[in-house]
């Protein structure tokens, strides 16, 4: 015999017990992260605001998603706009077998109109639901990692063959804020790989033609120019405020400089250099795994550091380790996957192989051992050597 | 033998060559190998004091000999020897040293 919406629900409160508006804020406030807090409501609902702790699931997915929010016996209190759904919620909940089950009396309308606090989420807007509809779909980014990527800020060192491709995905990811060093404006010989920038470009500042090229990808990006080079003056103060470094730079100086501000900072920075065919690339987590200097203790001599001006590169190159860089941050930003901290990844161009080699914590190291004193030292000099002339031109 | 493989900046001092196959039972032979072949390679990688510079890495396979027994470490055959000096290129075109 068919039974009316008003029979399930008296049939409901006969086995799932209501608590009131001030019962649920007193428990709440006794004894917090005690009773979970289930709104099965609709997600444009839950996106005007819900009951501070509450834990989303709605009604449609309840049955097939609720193990994973809360276990059988755990006391559970459900909450919808009206406190309808919920009854009936609870009672498919006990006939799945959770036992201390109760549903909130008129719902989050009372909840709200009785003054209790209201959470708003955080939400994408139509518009960025549609533009990062593929990282929604990935279960590692979703939403939440979106919105984390939109909060983050990325400090990209150099605006050149490693900084075009890493900042141009980074953006397209929709990191929000891309911070971009460098003093040098575009020049012809450098659109062979750096393709942030363009031919009518030429003789703009790298960051300021970069800047043009990632907002007109993503208006969601906010765009930093810093025409500067990385002095130990201004290191600290660039750094401020970024949540990561991607090194692109194209001097040992700078670098050095970067893998100890690193550290001072407790800064992720993510490497990668290049020269003809051949690419390195790896994660230095300040004091969590070995840094830059663990691995290169000391810069090799001019004579073997020749620049990609000397020597020359593969445009192809700085696009492939550009983007491994790009790839790198946004797992260290999200806290996903395995990043290269800890390894050294060599990449051939020539021969197509990728080669990774272990990195490990040096005791000794003269910048993160337990004895090291942490000091800006004058790089420029050190690295120029005893006997050597200025490195000249680079990348 | 073993198979050497050379870093860009290394290959005009042993003819272009992006690997060597050298003989030697220990990382200081198969070295000391190279360097009788090509006396530019000892030049560019080992001190006056005749110690291997500090800039160099040299990886046995995937790790760093460092953590191994130096140049003691044995090498067998099939085994890949890695010389590996840090690379600066990655950015621009303005000058290292203004
Ligand atoms: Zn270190």
């Amino acid at each position: 015999m068919a039974r009316s919406y008003q029979e399930l629900l008296a049939e409901a409160r006969e086995v799932i017990p209501e608590i009131t508006v001030a019962e649920l804020a007193e428990s709440v406030s006794a004894d917090p992260g005690t009773l979970h807090i289930i709104d099965v409501r609709e997600q444009s609902e839950w996106d005007e605001g819900y009951v501070p702790g509450s834990v989303h699931v709605p009604r449609g997915f309840l049955e097939s998603r609720i193990a994973g929010v809360v276990g059988p016996d755990e006391p559970l209190v459900l909450v919808c706009a009206g406190g309808h759904r919920s009854l009936l919620a609870g009672q498919t909940l006990r006939n799945m077998g959770f036992s201390n089950v109760s549903s909130l009396v008129g719902g989050f309308t009372r909840w709200k109109q009785s003054g209790q606090d209201v959470a708003v989420p955080r939400t994408l807007s139509g518009d960025q639901r549609s533009r990062y509809s593929r990282h929604l779909l990935i279960p590692e980014v979703g939403e939440a990692g979106q919105l984390k990527l939109l909060d983050s800020k990325v400090l990209m060192i150099g605006a050149g063959g490693l900084g075009s491709p890493a900042a141009y995905y980074l953006a397209a990811a929709g990191v929000g804020t891309i911070g971009l060093v460098d003093d040098d404006v575009v020049d012809a010989s450098n659109l062979q790989r750096q393709i942030i920038h363009t031919t009518d470009r030429v003789g703009m500042l790298k960051g300021e033609s970069a800047k043009i090229a990632i907002e007109a990808l993503n208006p969601d990006v906010q765009v930093n120019v810093h025409a500067t080079r990385v002095t130990r003056e201004n290191v600290l103060e660039l750094i401020a405020g970024y949540d990561l470094i991607v090194d692109g730079a194209d001097n040992f100086p700078t670098r050095y400089l970067l893998a100890d501000a690193s550290l001072m900072t407790g800064t992720p920075l993510v490497h990668a250099s290049i020269l003809r065919f051949e690419g390195h690339a790896s994660v230095f987590m300040p004091h969590d795994g070995p840094c830059y200097r663990c691995l290169f203790p000391e810069p090799p001599p001019p004579a073997l550091a020749p620049s990609c001006g000397e020597a020359g590169v593969l445009g192809v190159l700085c696009g492939v380790m550009g983007n491994i860089q790009a790839n790198e941050a946004i797992k260290v930003l999200l806290g996903i996957g395995d990043t290269l901290a800890g390894r050294l990844l060599v990449y051939d161009a020539l021969g197509m192989t990728f080669t990774e080699l272990k990195v490990r914590r040096d005791p000794n190291c003269p910048a993160c051992g337990p004895d090291a004193t942490l000091e800006f030292r004058d790089y420029e000099a050190w690295c120029a050597g005893p006997h050597a002339n200025p490195v000249g031109v680079s990348t | 033998m073993s198979t050497v493989r050379i870093p860009p900046v290394l290959r005009p001092a042993v003819g272009g060559a992006r690997e060597l196959s050298v003989e030697g039972a220990t990382v200081g032979e198969v070295l000391e190998s190279i360097y009788s072949d090509h006396p530019e390679v000892r030049a560019q990688l080992v001190t006056d004091g005749g110690e291997l510079h500090r800039f160099v890495n040299i990886y046995l396979n995937d790790e760093d000999v460092r953590m191994l027994d130096w140049l003691d470490t044995p090498v067998e055959d099939r085994d890949t020897l890695l010389i590996l000096p840090a690379m600066a290129g990655g950015a621009s075109a303005s000058p290292a040293h203004p």
